[in-house]
């Protein structure tokens, strides 16, 4: 017999008890359908190996690793610069947002902080990464669920604000903008007030998906108590972002911690939802945009003036020691453990990122769902599938 | 359209050659203006974009550059399917072979008809269903599992709208008397609502509840979104038809919008008048007293009748989610069905004292 790994041995045998109800109880064959790795729903390569009684899931198990990157190995070949390159590239769609707790881990261990405007740029240029990514999650879910108008909208509207990240970094979806001590550069000309704009129309996309999409009865009995995660179940996973405050935990990094950001220099709410559904957490996301949109208008208000860079030497040598630091990203609780010994490169980055941790739960999820109801959760879910592989 | 003129004076085979080409032409030409018009088009201004441009004039002739890239495409037979390779290959067929079953009772015009048939709507909602073994076959000898879900799903949810659909039309059939689709569009024309005939009597005022009946499960045959589960793209790829590629593809795909077309036909010839127009309009009294032009402009009036019911179609396609198939089974035989029973019950009731 081959040697099996725990999982696997407990997974062999969960499928094994699957098969035996399906053939007892309704004396009919089960069926084991693989969902990816190339699949429309997976937007990327995962894959879901889901045991079928007709329509109905048995046992279903999500298999990541077709797109390993290497990142966390590959990081201790890289000096400090080099690796906001890297991990710019695990969120692909929220690019920005993954340079930055890294960034700020490495400061934390140099012991140097941004100076005041830099750390607002930082806030706006986060909040916009967000935008970009949570606002495609709107459309995408539309096409998920068999509407396809709202993607095109999704796409319209994210246009302009990669515009803007285009315009301030230079990179529409990997900037690689972000340096230990401060930023690249400064903002250009006229990107405030373009900003205001763009904001306005956001909130304007915002108002239409909820009307096309969020009203739409369909819309609600497809969602409404399909992929049900109470609030101590979600705990125990270890979900982070939209998909635990939908579960009704009040939990936000950007208020719960102190971080040399500018969130806390904003007036915003962090919206929950009792209800657990893939409803709540679709419902949360949308709220969250509109939260982001109201940052980033406050912040372009109060922008300090400045440099944009601390003085910081020109070949990064970061002084031994580990630090930890984590930031609310699009998806959840993205965070860099790193490891340093001295040198110009990490010794060691481990790194957490929401997705691989959200989809934890979908063997515990999809139990008993019918298939159509998988691609709902999967969706509401919201994995960047560059997120889980890394 | 071959008429019944046309038909006293030719032999048998040029008859039937020109019933044929007629045929190929009240398929198609509605098929490719329904795709180029609304998926196109309509689509992507609904959508914030243009759609084709470039092929022809606003690009109208995008669907010929279609059709000439999926003529060239390989006509792909998965390997698990070679055994079966003949029912593989057979099942678009039988599914286009539906739609042309189906088109020949649809009237055109007073003479301008391919075949003029007593039981009219009882064998077009008859064959209507062949277009059920084609797609259980598709998705039986694809071998491939999505396939053989979609399959499944499209059998089911076929067979449950199906009955709704036969129910809406059972009012028609009371209130007009007789089954002949020709005479259903004379009764509405000729008609008057309490003893004003400036519009004649579409059934549509009438039978406001079936129609919406009709167009619900029209919309479900056709399996366009929100009734898109055989073929959720999202989930089962492209259901019964993942596995077909080039010309059978485009099989699949013709069929889909000549029956989108038909069954918009057979609608507004139940339901708002069909190719005529009020009778009292022109002092017409009955079949044999209309005008014979009436012949070359009813086919342009059920056309353009055909174009407003169709876009309904498409628009709702364009803008609602997919239903669950349990929920779309649940919403066929607890709401539609006992909703067109009352209706049949009512229609009967009214009948009667009137």
């Amino acid at each position: 017999m081959t040697m099996l790994g725990d999982r696997q041995q407990l997974a062999y045998i969960a499928a094994q008890a699957a098969d035996a109800r399906v053939n007892v109880e309704l004396e009919t064959e089960g069926m084991t359908l693989n969902i990816g790795p190339q699949h429309p729903a997976t937007h990327g390569t995962l894959r879901i190996i889901a045991r079928l009684d007709g329509e109905q899931v048995v046992w279903a198990e999500p298999s990541a690793g077709y797109m390993h990157r290497g990142y966390e190995k590959l990081t201790e070949v890289r000096t400090y610069p080099q690796v906001t390159a890297l991990v710019n590239r695990i969120d692909w769609l929220g690019s920005f947002a993954n340079e930055v707790p890294f960034i700020l881990a490495a400061e934390k261990l140099m012991g140097v902080e941004a100076p005041a405007r830099a750390q607002h740029i930082r806030t706006i240029l986060f909040e916009l990464s967000r935008i970009a990514n949570v606002s495609l999650f709107l459309g995408d879910l539309g096409v998920q669920l068999g509407a396809v108008t709202p993607v095109f909208f999704a796409f319209r509207d994210r246009e302009y604000v990669l515009n803007l990240i285009e315009a301030a970094t230079g990179g529409r979806f990997h900037p690689n903008f972000d340096r230990i001590g401060g930023l690249k550069d400064d903002l250009p000309a006229g990107f405030i007030d373009e900003t205001r704009m763009v904001m306005k129309k956001l909130r304007t996309f915002c108002d239409q998906i909820e009307d096309l999409l969020f009203g739409n009865e369909i819309f609600q009995s497809r969602t409404r108590g399909i992929g049900v995660i109470p609030k101590d179940v979600a705990l125990q996973y270890g979900l982070s972002g939209a998909n635990l405050r939908a579960s009704g935990v009040d939990w936000d990094l950007r208020r719960d911690q102190e971080l040399p950001m500018a969130w806390n220099k904003a007036d915003w709410k962090v919206w929950t939802h009792p209800d657990g559904d893939s409803f709540a957490r679709c419902w949360v996301r949308l709220q969250e945009v509109r939260e982001s949109t109201k940052i980033v208008d406050q912040l372009l208000d109060t922008i300090p003036s400045g440099p944009v860079m601390a003085k910081v030497p020109k070949i990064i040598k970061v002084p031994e020691g580990e630090a930890w630091v984590s930031t609310e990203n699009p998806l959840g609780e993205m965070g860099y453990y790193v490891v340093s010994q001295g040198d110009q490169g990490p010794f060691r980055v481990k790194i957490r990122s929401a997705s691989f941790n959200n989809i934890s739960i979908v063997p515990w999820l999809l139990k008993g769902v019918y298939v159509p109801d998988i691609i709902t959760i999967l969706a509401s879910l919201y994995f960047i599938l560059g997120d889980i592989d890394r | 359209m071959s008429s019944a003129l046309i038909a006293a004076d030719l032999a048998y085979w040029a008859q039937s050659l020109l019933r044929v080409l007629g045929g190929l032409v009240a398929v198609l030409l509605p098929a490719g203006t329904v795709v180029y018009l609304f998926l196109f088009k309509m689509m992507s201004f609904m959508q914030s974009r243009l759609g084709p441009m470039e092929a022809g004039p606003y690009g109208s002739m995008q669907l010929f550059a279609e059709v000439g890239k999926w003529l060239q495409k390989e006509d792909i037979v998965p390997a698990n399917a070679q055994p079966e390779a003949r029912i593989f290959k057979m099942a678009p067929l039988i599914v286009l072979a539906s739609t042309f079953l189906l088109v020949v009772v649809v009237p055109f015009g007073p003479d301008a008809w391919f075949t003029d048939f007593e039981v009219g709507i009882f064998y077009a909602l008859a064959v209507s269903s062949v277009s059920v073994l084609g797609i259980l076959i598709a998705g039986w000898s694809s071998a491939n599992k999505y396939s053989l879900l979609g399959g499944l799903r499209a059998a089911g949810q076929l067979i449950a709208y199906e009955l709704p659909m036969v129910l809406a039309v059972v009012g028609v059939v009371i209130q007009a008397g007789t089954m002949n689709l020709q005479q259903i569009v004379v009764a509405q024309n000729a008609g008057s609502m309490f003893g004003w005939n400036g519009v004649g009597n579409p059934y549509i005022l009438t039978q406001f509840v079936a129609f919406i009946i009709f167009m619900i499960s029209v919309q479900a045959e056709l399996t366009q979104t929100p009734f898109d589960m055989p073929i959720a793209e999202s989930e089962l790829v492209s259901g019964y038809m993942t596995e077909y590629s080039g010309f059978r593809f485009l099989i699949f795909f013709i069929g889909e919008f000549a029956t989108a077309g038909v069954f918009a036909m057979i609608a507004s010839v139940l339901f708002l008048g069909g190719w005529g127009v009020p009778f009292a309009w022109f002092g017409w009294t009955d079949m044999d007293s209309i005008d014979n032009w009436m012949n070359v402009v009813g086919p342009l009036i059920l056309f353009t009748k055909m174009i407003v019911l169709v876009f309904f179609i498409m628009w709702v396609r364009f803008s609602f989610p997919r239903f669950r198939e349990d929920q779309l089974q649940r919403f066929a035989w607890k709401i539609l069905i006992p909703v067109s029973l009352v209706n049949i019950m009512v229609t009967a009731v009214l009948k009667v004292a009137f």
